[in-house]
């Protein structure tokens, strides 16, 4: 009877084969491979990730693609569970043969997928996984977003040096590494410049009731709440403080940014003061032009998530049209057949996305350093009645 | 002091929506023994709806809030939920009600998964803004102690609907055949109760129940997601657990207390335990009162 | 003899399992190894879940739980007590690091069952569903203990865990699941598991001592759950939302879809439900919907799970296995 599993083993591999090898082959495109939470916790953030790199890459397709070739970008979802992610990754490589990989919001899932892609040599960008750790897996993996150690730094400095707080309190989502990452670096800076955390306390993604922890931080009198997680709960949370006479100011980093925070806090946030990477009346006509596109066709506005994940595929398709420049038959052996030459053609991709320098996004000017974290300023801006207001720019 | 009562006066408030999705889950295992996976989702599904029928009634907005149309949409909400309760029950628990207990579990389970993805796909998965079909208000209870109109009236129509279905349960006719069904179900079968008809009205009635509780949490903390029905469902059932399943009263008092208990967790111990420690009250409870707390120890017949 | 073939079948198994891992490798895409891989994992997990759940008759909805103890205690073994115990340079000696992956699953296994013993304790009091929502509560205890553990990097996940699980790890991890439990099964005291099923007062008045069983039967679950949290998290990046209540459910339903009670049932259950979402990747949005209309589906079709109590066998026409009593007695 030990003999079932060896029986059915190949029996499923079998079945995979057929479901799988059955696909089409387009010589006239390049397979780019995207794995996001589509499903699960965090189906929001991958939802709106996918938005901006299918609306990126339609646009880029309708002006004729890259050297003839149209960009055809595979999407995966990972149920938002890190295992899941690395399967998918799995997948578009082995199975799509992808050039190139983007994704994930988590870091966790990033996590999970960069070894495959460092490994397979194929580079990898994230949009917004801003754990130091994602990068350091190899020379492959690359980021569009600000990490945490910069981002809570720079919001550490603002309440202590620009708005002079001294006491302030920390409430963090305990399940989500954003957050916690966030907490953590923001912590750790606003004790090293003299400043106090009175009261740390945590949620959990999708809580609806946040009134028991706000209780015990209005007890401790903070001068001001830093909230470093997503706009799915900031409003509520806002709006919960407010109810209960707590009315200092809120911090947040850029997991705020989203037309949703103001819709559900209303007035709530008013006072309060966010990391942004650009401001929606920013005149910059490539910020219009994206926040107009988007909302054309999804009927909503980008949140910052979205605005990243645009980023992350035009840094790479920005590559992709400099290797064409440079070297034609590079850029045709890329999505070949496995050979010694696409291997150095991917190689040459992974160097032309890291020599990256002040690509014009619509989250800034993006420049990758030698750990390929994305280096540009932090926004500050202010919330007054029911609008943004630009306070000041960080630079890195 | 004041932090005290702050506490217990939201916990109340959050303990009543417990106990109102609880109700549906100890209705139906009453009459089934059927763990009603789905009956979170339901409460989702009463939150959307609700959602729709606001924006489809026009009142989106602070202006154009009234209660009577407050009261026009939670009823059509629990309305649209009843009738899906009861589609449920047709056509996925039916065919299963002969067979094993935990096949039954699995089928609810496949219910609860197809309700959350189907969410995911129709509503889509970014979370929305539950319109403010009344005016909130902030009331002060007493010096320091601060609650809204919102969570006032949570407590306020948990406690009616409450009362509306002991009294159901206990004064009418089909109350008392659905308790001869919970009770023994071959037996009231066989006393000319029409068993499927009554199981069929457990399910409305449990649902309805659930999208009130979807209503007024989309009311008191405005927004929605296709997934917010998991971790309340979850909660809600231990809460039933907790009173004793099958036992109307003590799924009010176990969601109460579960709510209170959360409250006081964060309060006096640690925030980042508030999901842990509610189970681990429930199985100290569990461990001294194995029916929990007012449930019938039946002693087995050999 | 007997003992002499046993040594002998099981040297005969690792080379098996060896030369096949050795061949997958070379021959399989990456793609589908790692879902092999992960196949062969859920199919320890529910192996272990039907001892509990279907021959035993118990109902635990919280192996996920014990999957995330063996996992994080495995892995915290191997990041900060090998190191010490081996030298740091234990990874340039090939037999060194599997000498010290085969402690880190035994420590997995063995801090699982102890979890497994506690969880255990209270079927003394509890039954049916009350029980159930204890290993509900344990579950998302032990999600919410760990993400509260910094040395394990909480919410972050647990980083710097070196992969050391192959397909010939999990397949003889799998296989010695099987083994073990099919012997139980065989043995006096998986007849007393299996009266606890069937009738526990009557078993309790033919005198076995039914708690006790019902506590072995939590440990042993516990124990290979650990091992395949252990194998998964040397595969994989270790994070608490691979152990989500859903995990537990899943696990839960390989096995009642094998059939409760059938060995052969829940190797079936777990390998058609890791592959059933791969092989729906085509319908994306609309995957994890399709899935769910199945599982009602068959469900309504085959309440008893697809081989019900029955076990699947290449040996039914031998005559020795004529003499062996059937597992569905």
């Amino acid at each position: 009877m030990i003999r079932m599993p060896r029986v059915v083993l190949p029996l499923l591999t079998l079945a995979l084969f057929a479901a799988l090898t059955g696909c089409a082959k387009h010589e006239a495109e390049i397979k780019v491979g995207e794995f996001g939470s589509l499903t699960g916790s965090t189906a929001t953030f991958g939802t709106s990730s996918k938005n901006g790199i299918e609306l990126f890459v339609d646009n880029l397709n309708v002006q004729g693609g890259i050297g003839g070739k149209k960009i055809h970008v595979l999407v995966e979802d990972d149920q938002s569970k890190p295992e899941e992610a690395a399967t998918a990754v799995n997948k578009l490589i082995a199975q799509d043969g992808v050039v190139s990989v983007l994704g994930e919001v988590a870091s966790s899932r990033s996590l999970a997928a960069a070894p495959i892609c460092q490994n397979a040599g194929v580079p990898m960008i994230s949009p917004s996984s801003t754990n130091p750790k994602v990068t350091e897996i190899g020379d492959n993996i690359f980021r569009v977003c600000y990490t945490d150690p910069f981002q809570g730094m720079v919001i550490a400095k603002f309440a202590k040096n620009t708005l002079h707080y001294t006491k302030g309190a920390v409430f963090r989502d305990n399940k989500n590494d954003y957050s916690v990452g966030l907490a953590n670096y923001f912590t750790e800076s606003f004790h090293a410049m003299g400043g106090l955390i009175v009261s740390d306390e945590a949620y959990s993604e999708g809580d609806q009731d946040f009134k028991a922890q706000l209780t015990v931080i209005k007890s401790k009198k903070p001068e001001f709440i830093f909230v470093p997680g997503y706009y799915t709960e900031v409003g509520l949370i806002a709006r919960q403080a407010r109810e209960l006479g707590l009315n200092v100011p809120m911090l947040g980093g850029d997991g705020w940014v989203s037309e949703r925070l103001l819709e559900i806090a209303q007035d709530a946030l008013n006072g309060s003061y966010f990391v942004n990477h650009y401001y929606e009346n920013d005149p910059n006509p490539a910020v219009q032009n994206f926040v107009q596109s988007y909302r054309k066709r999804y009927n909503s506005t980008p949140d910052g998530l979205a605005a990243l994940a645009y980023d992350a595929a035009g840094v790479l398709t920005h590559a992709m049209q400099q290797l064409l420049a440079q070297d034609s038959k590079a850029f045709e052996t890329l999505s070949g057949p496995p050979t010694a030459d696409q291997k150095a053609a991917r190689g040459k991709l992974r160097d032309l996305i890291a020599a990256t320098r002040d690509y014009p996004g619509v989250t800034g000017r993006i420049s990758l350093d030698e750990h390929r974290n994305a280096v540009k300023p932090a926004v500050f801006l202010g919330i007054e009645n029911h609008a943004y207001k630009f306070v000041a720019t960080v630079e890195p | 002091m004041q932090e005290f009562f702050q506490q217990l006066a939201n916990g109340v408030a959050w303990g009543s929506i417990y106990a109102l999705i609880a109700l549906g889950y100890t209705m139906v295992y009453g009459t089934l023994r059927l763990i009603n996976f789905a009956h979170g989702d339901v409460y989702m599904v009463g939150a959307f709806a609700a959602y729709f029928l606001a924006r489809a009634l026009g009142v989106g907005t602070v202006a154009s809030a009234s209660p009577l149309m407050a009261a026009l949409v939670l009823l059509g909400s629990m309305a649209i939920c009843a009738g899906l309760g009861v589609l449920i029950e047709f056509f996925a628990y039916r065919p299963v009600r002969k067979s094993s207990r935990i096949t039954a579990l699995i089928t609810a389970i496949g219910v609860s998964l197809l309700l959350e993805n189907a969410g995911i796909l129709i509503f889509g998965p970014d979370p929305k803004f539950f319109p403010q079909v009344i005016a909130p208000r902030t009331i002060r209870l007493a010096e320091g102690v601060l609650v809204t109109n919102h969570q006032i009236m949570v407590v306020v129509v948990s406690v009616i609907l409450m009362i509306a279905l002991t009294l159901f349960i206990q004064r009418t006719r089909t109350g008392k055949a659905m308790r001869a069904v919970a009770f023994h179900r071959d037996a009231a079968s066989l006393m000319g109760i029409p068993v499927d008809r009554i199981i069929t009205i457990t399910f409305a009635i449990g649902s309805a129940l659930a999208a009130a509780a979807g209503f007024l949490v989309g009311l008191t903390n405005p927004k929605i997601e296709p997934l917010m029905g998991i971790m309340p469902g979850i909660k809600a059932f231990v809460a039933a657990v907790l009173g004793g399943i099958g036992s109307i009263p003590g799924a009010m008092i176990g969601g109460l207390l579960m709510g209170i208990s959360e409250y006081m967790v964060v309060g006096y111990i640690s925030s980042t335990y508030r999901d842990a420690i509610a189970f681990v009250i429930l199985i100290v409870v569990l461990l001294i009162r194995p029916a929990g707390l007012l449930g019938r120890n039946v002693t087995e017949k050999v | 003899m007997i003992a002499a073939r046993r040594v002998l079948g099981t040297l005969a198994a690792i080379a098996i399992v060896w030369a096949l891992d050795w061949a997958a490798s070379r021959t399989l895409n990456p793609y589908i190894y790692r879902v092999v891989v992960l196949c062969s994992i859920n199919v320890i997990l529910a192996l272990s879940l039907n001892l509990v759940n279907g021959i035993t008759g118990q109902f635990s909805i919280g192996h996920a739980g014990f999957m995330a103890v063996g996992a994080y205690a495995s892995a915290a073994y191997t990041v900060y007590a090998v190191p010490l115990m081996f030298g740091s340079g234990y990874a340039q000696n090939g037999w060194l690091t599997a000498a010290a992956f085969l402690l880190a699953i035994l420590v997995g296994g063995l801090v699982s069952a102890v979890a497994g013993f506690l969880v255990g304790l209270p079927s003394m009091r509890l039954r049916g569903d009350y029980l159930a929502i204890v290993t509900l509560g344990f579950g998302e205890i032990i999600r919410v203990a760990i993400l509260n553990i910094d040395a394990v990097g909480g919410a972050r996940g647990f980083a710097g865990i070196p992969p050391r699980t192959n397909l010939a790890w999990v397949l003889a991890g799998a296989w010695l699941t099987f083994a073990v439990i099919r012997n139980l099964m065989r043995s006096y005291h998986g007849r007393a598991l299996l009266a606890i099923r069937e009738d526990e007062i009557a078993a309790e008045a033919l005198g076995v001592p039914t708690t006790r069983y019902k506590v072995m039967a939590f440990v042993i679950g516990a124990f290979f759950a650990g091992v395949a949290g252990a194998l998964f998290s040397h595969y994989t990046y270790l994070h608490t939302n691979s152990f989500t209540f859903m995990k537990s459910i899943e696990v839960v339903i390989m096995v009642v879809l094998g059939g409760m009670g059938s060995l052969t049932g829940s190797i079936l259950g777990a390998v058609l439900l890791t592959a059933l979402p791969e092989l729906l990747r085509f319908a994306s949005a609309e995957r994890l919907i399709i899935y769910s209309l199945l599982l009602i589906v068959l469900m309504i079709a085959r309440p008893q799970g697809i081989l019900g109590r029955r076990e699947l066998s290449f040996r039914r026409r031998r005559a020795e296995s004529a003499s062996r009593p059937t597992l569905a007695a």
